[in-house]
């Protein structure tokens, strides 16, 4: 066994390696070499460490400091000093964004100390392309407890007394789900994972695959025994190369290892599992088209009930849950139900995953119990919105949740308030707004989205989402009429109470949740002709004000158009026939004289 | 995988390789990497205690490097650091001392107290 002094933990994951760190694992390689410490220092590709927007993102152990935005120029300089010298490289080091002190480990970050990881424990911690790392950190004991101490029936009764809910979206009681399956008369049983995950700024489950992908395993084969199934699939979408590489690896090792297949551990017991990739359509989210798809006819869905758990994948007894559920199972089972059900609120127990995105200062993935407030979440997690803007909302659980506005900044956040509120939990996407953006612009965005994956099926959904979006690209554009927003209410309960499935049921919710707390912005668009956050290009105009403008000309420079006219040192003024509205006048003069209303 | 007992066999194995990434609880060894650490010899002096600590299987006792602490004259300079002690230095560590220090200091707990630098012993 080769003995390293240091482990450096570069992440491998998306995020990561789109900022190049595949590169910086070579060039450190050979920088390694070069100085003869090759064989002290190992370098360990792991998953992702959550802090995204400050990759590529490097961890040097045994002293836990986080370097962040490492690019290949700075690695001499890490390996002269840190390595061989033992100074770290203070330029490379974190800083809280509203100060300048840097921190060293990566444990005393803000947006590291409010988080508790469980379905994220092992990402950025080991190499998920190595069994061994996950067996070392109690991996495959969760299985072997249960193949050993259960009987299915206890399995199943620890699952539901830890109180686990489905963390795709609909919150079902995990538990409750596999007791039907169990119940359910066949000698033929399926366990599927769901790892289709769809929503734009969503990437959790991708996370848990790419940095943890044992554990999605274990707890398919957890989940076999207790259903009694002995074959698996992963429905993941082709579009994310790196788990499903992952995944491959995984179960080749797994079954090498015979942690899959024949007879696990000589208990007799049979489990296996295969990869099915998706084509990346939004509905093979919803479990009846995924299982369709699975099947591999054309993804669409079907009426239930009856529900996977009585027939699902070939008519057969299926249970289907979504990569983070299942990433919980095994720490369920380790560490006991009642662990698992002291966090959380009273109904929704555990921790939640949720993807940060927008405008706001640490984007990136995060994992917080339930209960946690979205003001500990954007503020103390998230270090605030960019640019030091004021808060609006967040639209939560992507185009089939809604917006919460910034008078709920308080509330925990959990299944049942999130409902109340007009939003879901979703898979757990968190894009943040700021003042400058305009509602109806976003629901006009999420309702195009749904609209364009409607799978066609059902007639609400397929042509309901059309006259949504309708209504609001007219609204945008400041062709608006009075009747639209009743027009949309009444649309939008129609398509709730009939549309097939989820997608098109919750399709208008992120209307429902702007036009509940943001109702004056649609009014201003229609009535007024004005978009009050300044978006709808149509309804802006710019104006140059005179008392302001020192007539430098430089506006004029700049119009594309030739729309501003005026002479040298006296007031400009714009040609509203003329102005296509770009913004580049107003980005270049430096007296703040144009105005945007 | 026939039996638990493989599957713990096997944790165990790859516990202790990565170890280096938990805090283990147990000493560090931190060796002081200045130039004129280096100069006098810290490199050989950290191969040592690598090449000792490897020798005897205690891969959960971390090493680590820093920085000169000022006390040229008395390098290379090592510290041993236990979690709720006060940290050890030693000085003027010869790769002998080094195997010295790990076998009593480390493993046995007994600090080598004639090799101390420290002001107040």
């Amino acid at each position: 066994m080769e003995f390293y002094r240091s482990h450096v933990l570069i992440c491998t994951g998306t995020g990561c390696t789109s900022s190049n760190s595949r590169a910086l694992i070579d060039t450190l390689k050979k920088e390694l070499v070069e100085n003869g410490l090759e064989k002290e220092i190992q370098v360990i590709e792991t998953g992702c460490f959550g802090f995204c927007n400050l990759g590529p993102i490097m961890v040097v152990y045994p002293e836990g400091v986080f370097y962040c935005r490492v690019s290949e120029a700075d690695l001499r300089e890490v390996v002269q000093e840190h390595f061989v010298k033992g100074r770290v490289v203070q330029r490379l080091l974190y800083h809280e964004p509203n100060s300048t002190v840097k921190t060293t480990e990566f444990d005393e970050i803000e947006f590291f100390k409010h988080q508790k990881r469980v379905a994220l424990s092992n990402c950025g911690v080991i190499d998920p392309e190595k069994i061994e790392e996950y067996i070392a950190r109690d991996g495959y004991f969760a299985l072997a407890k249960v193949l050993h101490e259960m009987t299915p029936a206890q399995v199943i009764e620890e699952i539901k007394k830890s109180g686990l809910r489905g963390r795709g979206g609909g919150g079902f009681p995990t538990g409750m789900k596999w007791e039907f399956a169990a119940k359910a008369p066949g000698d033929q049983k399926y366990v599927v994972c769901n790892a289709d995950e769809g929503d734009p700024g969503a990437f959790m489950d991708r996370s848990v695959l790419e940095g943890d992908p044992h554990a999605v395993l274990e707890a398919m084969a957890i989940a076999g025994y207790a259903i009694g199934a002995n074959q698996g699939y992963i429905y993941v979408r082709a579009e994310y190369p790196i788990a499903v590489e992952r995944l491959t690896k995984a179960i080749e090792q797994a079954r090498k290892l015979g942690l899959l297949g024949k007879n696990i551990f000589g208990m007799g017991f049979d489990f296996d599992i295969g990869l099915r990739l998706g084509a990346g359509a939004f509905v093979c989210g919803e479990e009846t088209a995924l299982l369709t798809s699975v099947e591999g006819r054309r993804g669409e869905p079907r009426p239930r009930p009856p529900f996977p758990a009585n027939k699902g994948l070939w008519e057969k007894p299926t249970i289907i849950n979504n990569v983070e559920t299942f990433a919980n199972i095994p720490r369920i089972i380790r560490y006991g139900a009642d662990w698992f059900a002291s966090m959380g609120t009273e109904k929704s127990k555990g921790t939640k995953v949720f993807a940060l995105a927008g405008k706001i200062k640490n984007t990136g993935l995060i994992e917080v119990p339930m209960g946690t407030t979205l003001r500990t979440i954007v503020y103390d997690i998230g270090g605030g919105i960019l640019n030091d803007k004021e808060f609006k909302a967040v639209q939560i659980g992507g185009p089939s949740g809604g917006c919460i506005p910034a008078a709920l900044l308080d509330t925990p956040i959990d299944y049942d308030n999130l409902i109340a509120a007009g939003a879901m939990m979703g898979s757990g996407g968190l894009i943040v707004m700021d003042n400058d953006t305009c509602m109806v612009d976003i629901a006009r965005f999420f309702l195009e989205f749904t609209q364009d994956e409607s799978c066609g099926k059902c007639p609400p959904c397929r042509i309901g989402t059309k006259r949504m979006l309708e209504i609001l690209t007219r609204i945008t554009e400041g062709k608006g009429k009075p009747e639209d927003i009743d027009n949309l209410e009444a649309l939008a309960k129609t398509i709730k109470s009939s549309a097939l499935c989820a997608l098109g049921q919750t399709s208008p919710n992120p209307i429902l949740s702007t036009l509940k707390y943001f109702r004056d912005e649609y009014e201003a668009h229609i009535h007024d002709k004005k978009c009050p956050a300044g978006v709808c290009q149509a309804l802006l105009s710019y104006t140059i004000i005179e008392d302001k403008c020192r007539g430098c000309g430089l506006c004029a420079r700049n119009c594309p158009v030739n729309a501003i006219s005026g002479k040298v040192k006296e007031p400009y003024v714009i040609d509203r026939e003329k102005c296509i509205k770009c913004g580049a006048c107003m980005e270049k003069c430096k007296f703040g004289a144009i105005e945007r209303k | 995988m026939r039996s638990l007992d493989e599957l713990k066999k096997l944790k165990a194995k790859t516990q202790k390789e990565i170890s280096t990434r938990e805090k283990t609880g147990k000493p560090t060894i931190i060796v002081h990497m200045g130039t004129c650490g280096i100069a006098n010899g810290a490199r050989e002096v950290l191969n040592a205690a690598l090449a000792e600590l490897k020798e005897r299987n205690l891969t959960d006792i971390h090493v680590t490097q820093t920085g000169c602490p000022g006390l040229c004259h008395l390098e290379p300079l090592v510290t041993i650091s236990e979690p709720g002690k006060k940290p050890c230095v030693y000085g003027k560590v010869s790769v002998e001392n080094m195997k010295r220090i790990i076998l009593q200091h480390v493993v046995n707990g007994q600090p080598v107290t004639e090799w101390l630098v420290n002001l107040e012993k």
